[in-house]
C-alpha cells in the first residue's frame, strides 16, 4: 500500500523529516507514536501532499511515486487524511461539502456520482452507524462545532469517501471516553484487507480501542524504534526519553 | 453545489459580437442628437420637453469625482447615444417578427426567448443596445392588468403613469450620470403592477451591449400600487471589446402602501481583459421609494463584471413602517475596481432597514464598501442593521469598507458591523484534502461566504450566480 524510503522533509530551511522508512501492507493498521515535535503531523501533511514542503526521497502508494502529485489527486486516488484540528468552513452546510467531496471523488475515478436523495440516505445511515447525531449535517461545516463532534464528522467523512489508506492525525487529542469510543469504533468497523490506516498519536489510550499490528516510535524526525502494540505499553510506562 | 461543470480555463464567455447593421444617432451629445433620439422613438412633445431640460441641467452639472476608482476622462463628445438594430425600426409585434440574428445572440445568453414561454415562466423584456426587442408573456400578464413594457412603448400608451413617476425618485436634477440619463436614455422597462395583485411570475430584463462606441442608457421605472408584489430580474452582458463602455442606467422603483418590490441583478458585464484594457463603467443609479406604508424594497445584486462598478441602489423609506434591504455580492479580480454599497434614508416612523454586503477582492483589484444610513429626525423607532463582510485573495488586492451613519432621532437605532478576513491556505488544503482542486475549492469557500446574499435570489438566478461566483475567480489563487 505505502512504502516510504528515506523521506527527508525541511520547512522555512528547517528539517523536520531526517530520513524516514516505513512500510504498510494493505489491511494493515500502523501506529506511529513520538513526543511533540517530534514530526509526526509533518508525516502526515507529507504524505497528503501539502504545499510548502522540501521534500527528498521516495514515497509510493499502490506502486505509484506521490511526489509530484498534487492534494486533491491523492485524495482522489484514495488517500484521506483525518485532521488533527478540522477547519471551519462558513456558511458551506455540511452535507453539501460531503457530497461534492465524494462526487468529485468519484468523477475523477471514472465513477458515476450519486444523486441528491441517495446521498442522502447513505449519508444518515453512515451517521446513525457511528452514532452520530446527524444534526451535524444539516449546518455549517465545522463551524461552532464542539471538538468531539470536528472529529466525528472526519470519521463520518472517511467513511463515506471509503479511501483505501487512512492517516489519523491525533484524532483522539481532546476526546472524552464517550468521544473516543465512537471514532475507534467508526474506525475499526472499516478495518478491511484492502485499507490500511495510519494513526498518530501521543498516546497509548487510543491503542486501547484501535488494536494496531505495528507500532513505530519517531523522535526527531525518523523512526528509532518499531514493534507490536507491546511497545506502546512500554512507551507509556516509561517515557520516551528512556527509549533515546 | 453545481461547479463541477465549469470549464476551469473559460474566459469571459459572452465575449461575441453580433454582426447587425443598426441605426445610430449623430455622433456627441447635443440637442441635435436628443432631438433624433426622441424622434426615432417616436415620442410626444413632452417627452423631449423633458429630456431637454434634463440636457440644459447638465450642462451646469461636475461629473462627481469622490469616488475611490479613478479613470480616463469620458469624451462625453465621442460616444454614439442611440444605436438600435435597423430591423427592429419598425417594432416587431411578435417573436416571429423578430431577426433571426438577435434572437440567435439571446440564445447564446443563454436565454432562448422562443422556449422561454413554455419552459422557465420567466416574463422577459431583452434590450438589446437601446431597443426593446420583444417581450413574452405579455398577454398572461396583460389579463391580470400588469403592464410590462418597453419604457417608449410606455411612454406612448400609458403617459398618465410615465408622467406621474417618471424622475420622481430620481429627479432630473440629480447628479450628472442621473441627468445624462434622462436626456439621453434609449430604452428600458417599464413595469405597472396594479393594486392587489400578486405578479404571478419573475419579470426579467436581459441587457446587452452590442455596438461599439455605444453608451447604454436605460431607464427602468417599477411601480408597485398598494398591496401588490412584484419580483424583478435583471441580467447583464457585453462583449469583449479593446475600449472601455460606458453604461449609466437610472432605475426608479415606487412601492405603494403594502406594496413590495423584489429587485435582483445579476451583472456580468465585460470586466476588461487581465491587464485591465477594455470593460465597462458601469456607473448605474438605482433608487427605491417605499412611499407607502408597510411597503417594502429589497434590492439583491451580484456584481462580478464590469471594469469598473459604481452604484448605490437606495431606499428612500418614506411610508410609516417601510422596510429597505439590501443584499450584495461584489466581486472584483483583475484589474476590476468597485466602489458599491446603498443608501437607506429613514423618513417614516418605524422604519426599519438591512444591509448584507459581502466583497470579495482578487488579483490586484480594489473593492470599496460606501453605505449611508440617514435617519431622520422624525422616523422615530426606526432600525438598521448593517453587515459588511470582506475576503481578500492574494496580497495585491484592496478592500474598504466606508460606512456613513447619520441617526437624528433618539428613539431609533443603527448597528454596523464589518469583518475583514482573507482567504485561508489551511480551509483550501482541507478542501484539497477531501478531492476538489483548487478553483473548486475557492468557488466552494466564496460561495459559501456570500451564502446569505445568495439564497435571496430567485432560483433561476441562485445557480447562475453561483457558477459566475466560481468564473469570476478563476486563476485569482495561485
Amino acid at each position: 500500500m505505502l512504502v516510504i524510503k528515506n523521506l527527508k522533509a525541511s520547512i522555512n530551511n528547517r528539517e523536520i523529516l531526517k530520513g524516514l522508512n516505513l512500510k504498510i501492507n494493505p489491511g494493515e493498521v500502523h501506529a506511529i507514536m513520538g513526543p511533540n515535535g517530534s514530526g509526526k503531523s509533518t508525516l502526515a501533511n507529507v504524505l497528503s501532499g501539502k504545499n510548502g514542503y522540501k521534500i527528498s526521497g521516495e514515497v509510493k502508494y499502490l506502486g505509484e511515486n506521490l511526489n509530484d502529485i498534487p492534494v486533491e489527486e491523492r485524495a482522489q486516488k484514495g488517500i484521506f487524511l483525518a485532521f488533527q484540528y478540522p477547519l471551519e468552513i462558513p456558511g458551506v452546510n455540511t452535507n453539501n461539502f460531503l457530497k461534492t467531496s465524494l462526487n468529485t471523488i468519484k468523477k475523477a475515478n471514472g465513477e458515476k456520482e450519486i444523486d441528491t436523495i441517495a446521498f442522502l440516505k447513505m449519508v444518515k445511515e453512515k451517521a446513525k452507524e457511528l452514532g452520530i447525531d446527524e444534526k451535524i449535517l444539516s449546518r455549517q461545516l465545522n463551524v461552532g462545532f464542539s471538538g468531539g463532534e470536528k472529529k466525528k464528522n472526519e470519521i463520518l467523512q472517511m467513511k463515506i469517501l471509503d479511501p483505501n489508506l487512512i492517516i489519523l492525525d491525533e484524532t483522539d487529542s481532546g476526546l472524552d471516553i464517550d468521544a473516543l469510543k465512537i471514532i475507534s469504533d467508526g474506525v475499526n468497523s472499516s478495518r478491511s484487507e484492502k485499507k490500511s490506516f495510519l494513526v498518530i498519536t501521543h498516546y497509548q489510550r487510543l491503542l486501547e480501542y484501535i488494536k494496531p499490528d505495528h507500532v513505530h516510535v519517531l523522535s526527531d524526525g525518523k523512526i528509532i524504534k518499531s514493534g507490536t502494540s507491546e511497545l506502546a505499553l512500554e512507551l507509556e510506562k516509561k517515557g520516551y526519553k528512556k527509549l533515546n | 453545489m453545481k461547479n463541477q461543470n465549469i470549464n476551469t480555463n473559460q474566459e469571459y464567455k459572452y465575449g461575441f459580437t453580433t454582426d447587425i447593421e443598426s441605426i445610430k444617432a449623430p455622433k456627441g451629445l447635443s440637442e441635435k442628437s436628443i432631438k433624433f433620439i426622441s424622434k426615432m422613438k417616436k415620442e410626444p412633445e413632452w417627452m423631449l420637453k423633458w429630456r431637454l431640460k434634463a440636457f440644459e441641467r447638465l450642462k451646469n452639472l461636475k461629473e462627481p469625482d469622490w469616488q475611490k476608482p479613478k479613470y480616463p476622462k469620458i469624451d462625453y463628445q465621442d460616444l454614439y447615444y442611440y444605436s438600435a438594430p435597423k430591423s427592429a425600426s419598425e417594432k416587431p409585434k411578435s417573436l416571429d417578427e423578430v431577426d433571426p440574428k438577435l434572437l440567435e445572440t439571446y440564445k447564446k445568453l443563454g436565454i432562448p426567448l422562443q422556449e422561454q414561454k413554455r419552459l422557465s415562466g420567466v416574463a422577459v423584456d431583452a434590450v438589446f443596445d437601446s431597443v426593446s426587442v420583444a417581450t413574452t408573456y405579455k398577454e398572461e400578464l396583460t389579463k391580470k392588468g400588469i403592464i410590462f413594457c418597453s419604457i417608449s412603448e410606455a411612454i406612448q400608451k400609458h403617459p398618465d403613469l410615465v408622467k406621474k413617476y417618471l424622475g420622481s425618485v430620481i429627479p432630473i436634477t440629480d447628479h450628472y450620470f442621473a441627468t445624462l440619463n434622462s436626456a439621453v436614455f434609449t430604452d428600458g422597462s417599464f413595469v405597472y403592477i396594479p393594486p392587489n395583485v400578486k405578479c404571478p411570475m419573475e419579470l426579467s430584463t436581459y441587457f446587452r451591449i452590442n455596438a461599439s462606441d455605444t453608451g447604454q442608457f436605460e431607464r427602468t421605472l417599477i411601480i408597485a400600487d398598494k398591496g401588490s408584489y412584484v419580483s424583478y430580474l435583471e441580467g447583464c452582458t457585453a462583449p469583449m471589446r479593446d475600449e472601455n463602455q460606458l453604461h449609466a442606467a437610472n432605475v426608479e422603483l415606487v412601492a405603494l402602501d403594502d406594496a413590495e418590490i423584489k429587485y435582483s441583478t445579476v451583472q456580468n458585464w465585460y470586466p476588461g481583459d487581465k491587464d485591465g484594457k477594455g470593460g465597462i463603467y458601469n456607473f448605474v443609479t438605482k433608487r427605491g421609494a417605499c412611499r407607502g406604508k408597510n411597503s417594502k424594497i429589497s434590492w439583491t445584486q451580484v456584481e462580478t463584471g464590469s471594469a469598473i462598478t459604481w452604484k448605490y441602489p437606495s431606499c428612500i423609506l418614506q411610508g410609516d413602517n417601510s422596510v429597505g434591504e439590501f443584499y450584495s455580492i461584489a466581486i472584483t479580480n483583475n484589474h476590476q475596481k468597485a466602489d458599491t454599497g446603498t443608501k437607506m434614508i429613514h423618513l417614516g416612523k418605524n422604519t426599519r432597514s438591512k444591509i448584507i454586503s459581502k466583497g470579495i477582492s482578487a488579483g490586484q483589484a480594489d473593492n470599496t464598501y460606501r453605505g449611508l444610513v440617514d435617519i431622520s429626525r422624525k422616523a422615530s423607532n426606526s432600525r438598521n442593521y448593517t453587515q459588511c463582510d470582506s475576503l481578500l485573495m492574494g496580497n495585491k488586492c484592496g478592500a474598504h469598507t466606508v460606512p456613513y451613519i447619520k441617526n437624528k432621532n433618539f428613539s431609533s437605532t443603527v448597528e454596523h458591523e464589518a469583518t475583514t478576513s482573507k482567504i485561508n491556505e489551511d480551509q483550501l488544503y482541507y478542501c484539497n484534502q477531501r478531492g476538489l482542486n483548487q478553483e473548486e475549492a475557492v468557488s466552494l469557500i466564496v460561495n459559501g461566504f456570500c451564502k446569505e446574499v445568495l439564497q435571496q435570489l430567485p432560483m433561476e438566478f441562485a445557480v447562475e450566480a453561483q457558477k459566475l461566483v466560481g468564473i469570476s475567480l478563476e486563476g485569482s489563487v495561485g
